[in-house]
């Protein structure tokens, strides 16, 4: 994953979907839902919250200059030290740098979106440093080598006998399909490497400018092993982090664990402000934060599609998509997915690879509905279509020149009533071409994309022939 | 004497002459006096929703001017196509410019269907009888666009004979998203799959909805999995008079 795609072929992919990664998609994302529901069901002033977290993210965005210089003071006042990655192989140097001034062989990572956008993983493979996942969903993908298929659930895609597949295949042994086994040989095979690794890597949550402080939302304890057990730890994490407080703190992690995985609170909730202080306390001697900019920057001059950068990384949108759960995260063809991704990727990664993505979705809405900080999905992903179809400040075209030959003329031709209406006339010349029990089938190309799939009901437009011929007062006759 | 325009929109025009005549019936039992406007031909949500703003505007200036020759209010058998006049019409035209203007007006006396009876005429029962076990599709425009939650049952309610019985993840997608289904076939047609076994293992023999696209889709999966189940438009069902 380390490596950005040319183009995202998401039609292609949604056309060899594994047959099991729906049904497990299916299975861990329902719970999830449910989840959630409940959690909001208990909280009264929920629409108010996300309203609070909405305009809170906005004003961040609107200020983010102001609130990282904040950071990077604050930081550096508590005793760590700021880097500034404006591309991914520039964060990729600074950690390699880093492991490489603290003769680091081994380094464990706890899960972490901006270094999956980075490929870091890889960087520090080829240095010869071993870097090892120990969020058990990461480490699942890392022995499977593949990248994350959601933004919370890295391996959802695989079933309970696919892990054990995987371990027995990897680790050289029996491994039995109970999760909870699993999960214990994946904990004394990690136990060993939080012990030895020089080097912790974490990502981050959030970022509170007004103390410097890294915040980390986990829930399997292994974000907190990798940020104090070795003496090193470096965060990565995107600029689009920063909030401006606690107070906003206190917003957000009301919002977060409940729209993610349906828990009111995560089982840990981490504030990192600097290394340790003092002999005998606990934590890294150094602490190092790496702000990923990696084309935020860019994206941040759209008034519009910079509010994709509201986003705290919850995956509900993913959960309801109808779209994403029969799919899977990896059409998506990048280290984020589902709707957020659909939004995410064409603005990152540009509108030439990923032009198909703002495409791939319905417009079902579902997913601004769950949005805990209410980005207008579906306003984006029309934002980024008009990007695509017809360019605009920030990008050419990208659209094929068959389908922008047929917008030419369905405009033309539904602009023009005489025009449509001889169209309405002639369809219905296919009808006993292809008519079988009132459907037709086996229609020619392009209408073939829609009946490859379903028929289609037999043309008739005589609605207009009806109105002008039968007077009002047969009208309501029914055998007209 | 209450007047509207009825908004025939295109595919209703292509594949559902039947739905648009009942829909006239109805609407005119109930008093309403109907204009016709011949000029009309698509809203222009599939050109816009393909993300060309450009190509839309004449389809839409087309749309305004042949229904601004009244200023009785517009109904229509879509919440989709209702849903873009009114939410996205006025955002193709320049502030301040008389086609905003146009758009502004057209956008606030536009309707669907459902919303016009039971919220405009406040016709709550059309005195339909449907002996029948009838379940329920929310379509998205409809639903999230439109805000529309309860005037369709409101209007199944009160039918006579009509058995409700709910659907299984009733406001999922059905898989249509109008060019989406023929942009990403294989999954629509899963999508639409999903949808059509909830709606087999409702139990229900009806299957009724407030969006044409939907019903095309719905339909044609429920043939093709070769299920007896009707599915119909709404207005099709408040139509009825006796068991069919």
């Amino acid at each position: 994953m380390s490596e950005t795609p040319t183009y995202i072929g998401f039609e292609e992919y949604s056309e060899h979907v594994p047959v099991s990664i729906p049904s497990a998609v299916q299975q861990a994302t329902n719970r999830f839902v449910s989840g959630r529901a409940a959690r909001v069901a208990e909280l009264p002033q929920w629409e108010e919250l996300r309203q609070i977290g909405s305009d809170i993210r906005l004003h961040t965005i609107e200020n983010m200059d102001v609130y990282l210089a904040q950071l990077e003071e604050k930081v550096i006042a508590a005793g760590g030290h700021v880097h500034w990655a404006e591309t991914a192989e520039d964060a990729n140097r600074i950690v390699l740098q880093l492991a490489k001034e603290h003769n680091v062989k081994t380094a464990v990572k706890s899960k972490s979106m901006a270094t999956e956008e980075i490929g870091l993983n890889h960087a520090l493979e080829h240095a010869g440093i071993q870097a090892i996942e120990t969020d058990l969903g990461e480490y699942i993908i890392q022995l499977a080598g593949t990248g994350p298929s959601h933004i919370i659930v890295p391996a959802v895609h695989l079933k309970k006998e696919e892990v054990a597949a995987i371990f027995s295949e990897k680790l050289d042994m029996n491994a039995p399909t109970d999760p909870i086994e699993l999960a214990r040989i994946a904990r004394e095979v990690l136990r060993e490497k939080f012990l030895t690794a020089e080097m912790g890597i974490t990502g981050g949550n959030f970022l509170v400018a007004e103390t410097g402080t890294l915040v980390m939302v986990t829930n399997e304890g292994n974000g907190r092993m990798c940020s104090t057990m070795p003496d090193l730890h470096v965060a990565v994490v995107g600029i689009d982090k920063v909030i401006p407080d606690w107070e906003s703190l206190t917003v957000f992690l009301k919002l977060l664990a409940r729209s993610a995985t349906g828990q009111k609170l995560s089982t840990y909730t981490q504030f990192i402000t600097g290394p340790r202080r003092e002999e005998g306390e606990f934590g890294p001697k150094e602490f190092h934060l790496v702000l990923l900019d990696n084309a935020r920057s860019n994206v941040l001059k759209d008034p519009i599609g910079r509010e994709v950068f509201k986003c705290i990384r919850c995956g509900a949108c993913a959960n309801v998509c109808p779209v994403y759960k029969n799919v899977g995260g990896f059409a998506y063809g990048s280290f984020i997915s589902g709707p957020i991704g659909a939004i995410l990727s064409p603005q990152m990664l540009g509108t030439q690879a990923a032009r198909e993505l703002p495409y791939a979705s319905t417009l079902c809405g579902a997913c601004a509905d769950v949005c805990p900080v209410k980005i207008p999905i579906p306003k984006l992903l029309l934002h980024l279509r008009r990007r695509v179809a017809q360019g605009d400040a920030f990008a050419l075209p990208t659209i094929s020149a068959p389908i922008h030959a047929t917008a030419t003329l369905a405009s033309l031709a539904l602009a023009q009533n005489w025009i449509y209406r001889l169209g309405a006339h002639l369809l219905p010349i296919l009808n006993p071409f292809f008519r079988k029990n009132n459907w037709l089938s086996g229609l020619p190309y392009p209408i073939s994309r829609w009946t490859k799939v379903r028929p289609l009901p037999p043309f008739s437009a005589s609605f207009r022939n009806w109105w002008k011929n039968v007077p009002l007062k047969k009208r309501n006759l029914r055998d007209d | 004497m209450t007047k509207a325009q009825l908004f025939i929109t295109c595919l209703g025009d292509q594949f559902y002459t039947s739905t648009l005549q009942n829909m006239t019936r109805i609407l005119e039992r109930l008093g309403v006096e109907l204009v016709f406007p011949p000029e009309q031909t698509c809203c222009g949500q599939p050109l816009y929703n393909n993300g060309f703003e450009d190509k839309t505007r004449p389809v839409a200036l087309n749309f305004m001017r042949a229904f601004a020759k009244s200023d009785a209010p517009i109904i229509g058998p879509s919440g989709s196509c209702v849903s873009m006049v009114k939410h996205h019409y006025p955002s193709l035209f320049k502030e301040g410019t008389s086609e905003h203007a146009l758009a502004v007006d057209i956008a606030s006396r536009i309707y669907e269907f459902t919303e016009y009876l039971v919220n405009g005429l406040k016709v709550t029962d059309v005195g339909a009888v449907y002996p029948h076990k009838v379940t329920y599709h929310a379509t998205c425009h409809y639903l999230r666009e439109m805000g529309l939650k309860k005037e369709a049952k409101t209007l199944l309610n009160s039918v006579k004979g009509l058995e409700f019985i709910s659907l299984k993840e009733e406001e999922t997608c059905c898989g249509f998203g109008g060019s989406f289904s023929v942009t990403f076939p294989e999954v629509s047609r899963v999508m639409m799959e999903n949808k059509v076994n909830d709606i087999i293992a409702s139990g229900a023999d009806t299957v009724v909805m407030c969006e044409p696209g939907c019903l095309v889709n719905i339909a044609g999966g429920l043939y093709k999995a070769g299920s007896k189940i009707r599915a119909m438009h709404i207005v099709d069902l408040l139509a009825t008079k006796e068991s069919s």
